[in-house]
């Protein structure tokens, strides 16, 4: 009877340790997540977190990648900048994630910036930006200016004849940096100045009457007006209402928005929006079998029939696949090997192309116009031919214009200047 | 045979008889097909004549088509090809019906639809054709509404037709209209007369058509045009010190709905309550409540929520002052730091229970919109309703401090607690109360702001600092300074961001503040005689 027993807890012993050595030899590929969950931006970054859930499942249920499951770690910064600088050391050391997908606004990412360069990590940071920046250990899966504000102004200016220009924004870094781009590009266009008003409005901003007025007046000069905003979050809410009470329709003074998306309408009635516009690389109405699949399964994910899907997904599904890609060609998950093998890698978008990782850590991406609907989503009323590649150093900024980006083998540089063959510390040129 | 005769006869008298109508049912579907197709198949830049040859075809069913088409509503089934009304485009699964008959055709999945794209200029196309059917409606309001879609967009095969509609016409303010924009045509063929007809008006479109003249290389029109903007340009200024006036009124009244709950809670009552600011977002969240009890009927969900709103800050309120503030009792910096964490909590919470994400309150129809005064100048309503609420709610609290018992007793004890007491005053009764009503009258806020803000877990963050700049520059425990000092923020701030910008004018506004605070620190209004030494 005791021999028995003890050949039991022998054979349970043993199998013990076989099934603890294949797990040790199928160590998980650990994905952090570094979104906020409370505080302002959860109401943008929850759906990311949840994006990246998904994907992870996905592709566990797939089998994983090379043979190793992937294991979600999810830590909440809190809408706190330098609480996701701390996230994000606490990731890569205590946790020794492989890789990074997070962040919203560039303010929380160039506080995560100096860990992830330090401690040599990876991060996918899936939001338009305003470009300016390379970082060897970073990938821009967003728009740069020239693949959202930039053909956004074409569009506006070739088809729809605009001649006079509001440009209104919060006021922080995205909005300045896009709108002097803007700025210094609608003038080589040939605007004059007194055809260009730029208005900045602080964070949360409620009270619109006197600038909406001021747009008004603007724009009854006679001459086509339009106003490009990259007035960020909900206080687009009370400005959109504001144009409305104020009779201010489409067709008159269009709105053409870069931080508006399905997320964002989902919180008003959209009724008096119909027709303004807003620039991205994807809207949930694209009509191809991929978008409606990844509807398909967000729907059920989230278990929810009316969750929608934006933009910033989209740039992390790519970015993910993106990720498995690299790691399979790679046929390790280690960070120097990623970094090498994901240049190149080219996987399907949502809209029914390629995304292409280029050498400067920026994706390629296709541009598109949406007109919003009374049902809260955008039709896409006009689009680039092909896809266009990020730019880090925009050409329409003084101080960046010679500067290029090439993070394979022998230049590896984030602003390799061209008139003087130097390659500049990104600190220096980040801090001009 | 006779037999077969007759049969024959019969066939052929029911052919006469039903067979016309018939073949032209079926001739006006297949045209009406046709047309359809055209629409699906063109380019944007053919689509304009194809919505002509629509509007023109005299098909009853046109307008419908239309107006599904510029609601971007007109689909195809990529399957059949056939052309269908989409009824309902939420979600994944669409409500449709077809485009020729309006038979329902159930609801069909996204996948299988392709929307007919439009966008803004064939929508005002569109908008154009449908102003020309609206012309000849009954309704005067329909008519003018029509003829007000028609300035700047006539061209030269519509000139007949407006003049004759001109004529015909027997409202002054539709021929006004009609006579506008043949006035705007001609200004854009260079006729001068046109100038005359057009140099009184305040509208939009006629200004930019004279700007548009004051331009030209007709020196004799540009001239002419010059002189009519300038008299425009007087009356302008006028309507525009209106507007801004009211601009500040409206964000004035804003501030003292925010602020009247803290001037009794703080003022009054001495407390630094740093939780207010989520009382106002209690209310607001009670407005969304309200409107999820009551679909459909937004109007009546948010003056129930006037009634409910008080009644869940206050509660919220109660709970506060008898778990918190209670305990701390003149201790302001302890106060400060448990509010403020009372504030965090709550908005949390609200974020775990309802939704990190904005909630969508719906303006009721009588609140959107704005009434036109002149062509210039118009008040936007829901603005305007807040103003009246804020005049309201302050008159109902003076009355209540000024007029009740419940007043007098919250006078009594604020100004001297002890004495008061021995009285017989029940000093702890009146703090609940007194904190409940200044709660309350958040909540009160809150429901007001739903109508022109987000409501959000972030609401109350945003009026805070505004609410304690409001009270302390008006004067502590002081409530006509509080409207004082409200209203006269409002219109600063307003008067300053245009020229200033928006970041700029409150930075101003602040720093004024603090000099004015350096020179008088009892506000405007500071208090008098024994509450002043208390």
């Amino acid at each position: 009877m005791s021999l028995k027993k003890n050949v039991k807890l022998g054979l349970s012993a043993l199998a013990l340790s076989v099934s603890f050595h294949a797990m040790a030899a199928e160590d998980p590929i650990k994905v952090g997540v570094l979104h906020s969950l409370s505080g302002t931006m959860a109401i943008s970054e929850t759906a990311l977190k949840d994006t990246m859930l998904m994907l992870i499942e996905k592709q566990n249920a797939a089998g994983g990648v090379l043979g190793r499951k992937l294991e979600p770690v999810v830590v909440d910064p809190a809408s706190n900048w330098p609480l996701f600088a701390e996230k994000a050391r606490e990731l890569l050391e205590k946790e020794e994630v492989d890789v990074i997908f997070g962040n919203w606004t560039s303010v929380s990412r160039k506080s995560v910036l100096p860990v992830v360069e330090e401690l040599n990590g990876l991060l996918f940071y899936p939001v338009q930006y305003e470009g300016e920046e390379s970082s060897e250990n970073v990938f821009y899966t967003g728009a740069a200016p020239n693949q959202q504000a930039i053909p956004a102004v074409d569009y506006l200016m070739n088809d729809i004849g605009v001649e006079r220009w509001v440009l209104a924004g919060t006021d922080y870094v995205y909005p300045r940096t896009t709108n002097k781009v803007l700025e210094t590009y609608l003038k080589d266009k040939g605007v004059a100045a007194s055809d260009i008003m730029i208005n900045y409005t602080p964070f949360g901003h409620s009270d619109w009457q006197s600038i909406v007025s001021d747009i008004k007046k603007f724009g009854s000069a006679g001459k086509k007006t339009a106003v490009v905003s990259t007035i960020n979050g909900d206080a687009n809410v009370p400005f959109y209402r504001e144009l409305g009470n104020q009779g201010i329709s489409a067709s008159d003074i269009p709105v053409v928005a870069f931080s508006v998306g399905e997320q964002e309408l989902a919180g008003i009635d959209t009724g008096p929006l119909v027709g303004h516009l807003a620039a991205w690389n994807y809207f949930m109405s694209v009509d191809t079998d991929a978008n409606y699949d990844f509807i398909d399964a967000w729907v059920e994910f989230k278990g929810d029939e009316a969750a929608v899907t934006n933009d910033p997904m989209e740039a992390h599904y790519i970015g993910f696949n993106m990720y498995v890609e690299a790691v399979k060609k790679a046929g390790t998950a280690e960070v120097d090997a990623v970094k090498d093998a994901i240049i190149g890698v080219s996987v399907p978008n949502l809209t029914g192309g390629y995304a292409t990782m280029m050498p400067n850590h920026h994706i390629t991406k296709p541009v598109l116009i949406g007109e919003i609907q009374d049902n809260g989503q955008f039709s896409v009323v006009w689009e680039t031919p092909s896809t266009v590649a990020g730019d880090a150093w925009s050409d329409f900024l003084p101080g960046s214009k010679d500067l290029i980006s090439d993070w394979r083998a022998p230049l590896r540089c984030g602003n390799f200047n061209v008139v003087t063959g130097t390659c500049g510390s990104s600190a220096d040129v980040a801090s001009k | 045979m006779s037999i077969f005769r007759l049969l024959a006869g019969l066939v052929i008298a029911w052919c006469i008889a039903f067979g016309p109508s018939l073949a032209t049912a079926q001739v006006q579907d297949d045209a009406a097909q046709t047309l359809l197709q055209r629409l699906v198949e063109a380019s944007n830049a053919e689509r304009t004549a194809v919505l002509k040859h629509i509007s023109e075809s005299g098909d009853e069913r046109a307008r419908g088509w239309l107006e599904a088409f510029s609601a971007g509503k007109l689909a195809t089934v990529k399957e059949s090809g056939a052309t269908v009304l989409v009824l309902n485009n939420v979600g994944r699964n669409w409500n449709i019906a077809s485009a020729l008959n309006g038979e329902d055709m159930g609801k069909v999945s996204r996948r299988d639809l392709a929307t007919v794209r439009v966008n803004n200029s064939l929508r005002k196309e569109v908008e154009g054709l449908l102003a020309v059917i609206d012309l000849a409606a009954q309704n005067p309001d329909v008519r003018l509404a029509a003829a007000r879609d028609l300035l700047g967009e006539v061209d030269g095969a519509l000139v007949a037709q407006i003049e004759q509609r001109a004529q015909v016409e027997d409202s002054t303010a539709v021929r006004d209209m009609l006579t506008t924009a043949l006035a705007i045509h001609q200004l854009e063929q260079g006729d001068v007369s046109a100038v005359e007809t057009l140099s009184g008006s305040l509208n939009a479109n006629a200004r930019a058509a004279l700007n548009n003249a004051s331009n030209s290389d007709d020196p004799v029109l540009a001239a002419a045009a010059v002189k009519a903007l300038e008299s425009i340009e007087q009356k302008l200024k006028m309507n525009r010190a209106a507007e801004t006036l009211y601009f500040g009124l409206s964000l004035g009244s804003v501030l003292v709905l925010a602020a009247i709950g803290l001037a009794i809670t703080f003022g009054v009552m001495g407390v630094i309550n740093m939780a207010h600011g989520e009382l106002i977002m209690l209310g607001a969240y009670t407005t969304w409540g309200m409107q999820q009890l009551f679909p459909g009927q937004p109007g009546l969900a948010l003056i129930l929520s006037i009634p409910a709103g008080f009644l869940v800050a206050a509660l919220a309120g109660i709970a506060i002052e008898r778990s918190v503030i209670q305990y701390l009792k003149g201790r302001p910096l302890e106060t400060l730091l448990a509010t403020f964490g009372i504030s965090l909590i709550l908005q949390q919470l609200v974020r775990t229970l309802v939704s990190p994400l904005n909630r969508s309150v719906v303006t009721p129809e009588w609140m959107s919109g704005s009434i036109m005064i002149n062509e210039a100048l118009s008040l936007t309503l829901n603005r305007l309703y807040v103003i009246g609420f804020a005049l309201v709610v302050f008159a109902g609290l003076m009355l209540i401090m000024r007029k009740t018992r419940l007043g007098l007793e919250v006078r009594a004890v604020t100004q001297n607690r002890a004495m008061a007491r021995s009285m017989g005053i029940k000093a702890t009764k009146v703090d609940i109360l007194t904190f409940a009503l200044g709660s309350g009258v958040a909540g009160l806020a809150g429901v007001a702001l739903s109508q022109i803000t987000n409501v959000g877990p972030n609401l109350g963050q945003n009026y805070i600092i505004d609410s304690f700049m409001v009270v302390v520059f008006g004067g502590v425990g002081n409530l006509w300074g509080t409207l004082v000092a409200g209203l006269t923020l409002g219109t600063i701030n307003q008067v300053l961001e245009p020229w200033a910008g928006a970041v700029l004018a409150k930075i101003m506004v602040l720093v004024m503040i603090i000099l004015f605070i350096q020179k008088r620190p009892k506000g405007l209004f500071p208090q008098k005689g024994r509450a002043a030494e208390g």
